[in-house]
């Protein structure tokens, strides 16, 4: 059974999801990936500032493809999610909640999923044009200039994504891969 | 002497970039529908799913499979009687590739140094390999290389000790540090001999080998057919999320060596793993 969410994702009902829940979210989310991770670190120290509101959000690490005249966005898949690992902890503390991208997670940013109560979806990866079509609305809010890493703004409806890392630290990953290895 | 111009040539490039990046190839397409009734996970049977429609999706609409686009991987086979005219090969094949991805909205994915990381807005430059052989004729090759997959990648300077277990034993860890994050099934492209270099550049050449073909080489064929069944045995699956479907295909590439060098480069490639060709 699929488990439908809205966005702002509450810490409430951040942890009412598990490890291998298939969830389709539904409102707005954030696109942020490698610069405009060091970028809003780098501005929060200056100004004490994010250049969106944090609290209870979903960040997608995800840098789209161009849209072509008249479609809303271009393919837009997820990016790995480790190169990110620098940045979470800290963003995580200020009150994220969500967080979807695809693959590994270090034990830094479990601890912080943890301690904080928030949750690590994967989106399919290379699957752009499929998960495109649950993207609904896209607006360009911060960092311009960095292109396809700029900040959008993005409202999204049923967007399919599976939760791997729950508020408890349980990884679907290593679940997943330990019951099928036969090696 | 055969003349080619540069216009021709920038005309071809151009042309080859949306298609490489929106139309799955065959090969690649049929391995991962047979993989979909193959797979035990149920999790990794409706990943591979989605994947596959994601690349019906993306040769209908023309959109690309992957938003990234990738860096321009760029083999040039030219034969040493062409001569090339109007202009620089290298200068030609940048402009196809700068015309190609800001004319079809394509993603501009590089930046112009390593450290600034200003992007350069048009996807150049183009990592470009070129070889020289008889003949008149020149053929492009073009593998625009996501670089999830790319990260993955490992070169191993072994010892002629370690054999060829050693050999299979650093492929097969290359793969399970790289677990979910190159976005299984993976197609592993290897280079074994030559040197530092020369092993990375074969394994990237064994990338555009097609799913289901094998070396010639009796051994490294044996070694492909292993390997394979080895890394499906993993058990991170479609996505990393479980299952029996790691990889679609080990490609490996050999070469002659020093008498004191083993190098295994393993290049890590993602289910849209690219490739068009175009002859002149």
């Amino acid at each position: 059974m699929d488990i439908k969410i809205t966005t702002p994702l509450t810490k409430e009902n951040a942890q009412k999801l598990k490890a291998g829940d298939i969830v389709k979210i539904t409102g707005t989310i954030y696109t942020a990936r490698d610069a405009a991770h060091k970028r809003m670190i780098e501005d929060y120290d200056k100004t004490g500032k994010f250049p969106f509101d944090i609290e209870n959000s979903i960040i997608y690490y995800c840098g789209p493809s161009p849209a072509k005249p008249g479609d809303t966005i271009g393919s837009a898949g997820p990016t790995t999610s480790y190169r990110m690992d620098a940045y979470s902890p800290f963003i995580i503390k200020n009150g994220q909640t969500g967080m979807i991208g695809k693959g590994d997670r270090n034990s830094d940013v479990i601890e912080a999923i943890k301690k904080y109560k928030s949750v690590y979806f994967a989106a399919t990866g290379g699957a752009a044009a499929l998960i495109s079509s649950h993207i609904k609305k896209c607006d360009v809010i911060a960092y311009e200039d960095l292109g396809a890493e700029a900040i959008r703004k993005l409202y999204v409806e049923d967007f399919p994504v599976i939760v791997v890392i729950d508020t408890e630290g349980n990884n679907l990953y290593e679940t997943q891969r330990t019951k099928y290895k036969t090696l | 002497m055969r003349d080619i111009n540069v216009s021709e040539i920038i005309f071809k490039v151009k042309n080859m970039c949306s298609p490489a990046n929106c139309i799955l190839n065959s090969d690649i397409y049929n391995s991962l529908k047979n993989a979909q009734i193959a797979e035990k996970s149920p999790i990794g049977k409706e990943m591979l799913s989605q994947i596959i429609e994601n690349a019906d999706i993306a040769k209908t609409d023309n959109v690309p499979i992957c938003q990234d686009t990738g860096m321009a991987v760029v083999f040039v086979t030219i034969g040493q009687n062409v001569h090339i005219t109007g202009g620089s090969l290298t200068d030609a094949i940048n402009e196809g590739i700068r015309l190609g991805y800001t004319q079809n909205y394509l993603r501009k994915s590089i930046v112009k140094d390593p450290f600034i990381r200003v992007n350069t807005n048009d996807n150049t430059p183009a990592i470009i390999h070129y070889n020289i052989v008889e003949g008149d004729k020149l053929k492009i090759e073009l593998a625009p290389k996501g670089a999830g997959s790319e990260n993955m990648s490992k070169i191993f300077m072994l010892k002629p000790s370690d054999g060829i277990q050693g050999a299979k034993n650093a492929i097969i860890s290359a793969v399970e540090t790289a677990g979910p994050n190159p976005c299984p099934p993976m197609i592993i492209g290897v280079g074994c001999g030559g040197n530092f270099e020369l092993s990375a550049l074969l394994a990237k050449k064994a990338l555009l080998r097609p799913v289901g073909t094998h070396s010639q080489i009796p051994h490294i064929k044996q070694m492909e057919i292993e390997l394979l069944e080895k890394i499906n045995r993993t058990g991170i699956g479609p996505q990393g999320l479980g299952g029996n479907t790691t990889a679609l295909a080990v490609n490996i590439d050999t070469y002659a060596t020093h008498i004191a060098c083993m190098p295994i480069a393993v290049n890590i490639s993602c289910h849209v793993t690219r490739h068009t060709v175009c002859e002149i």
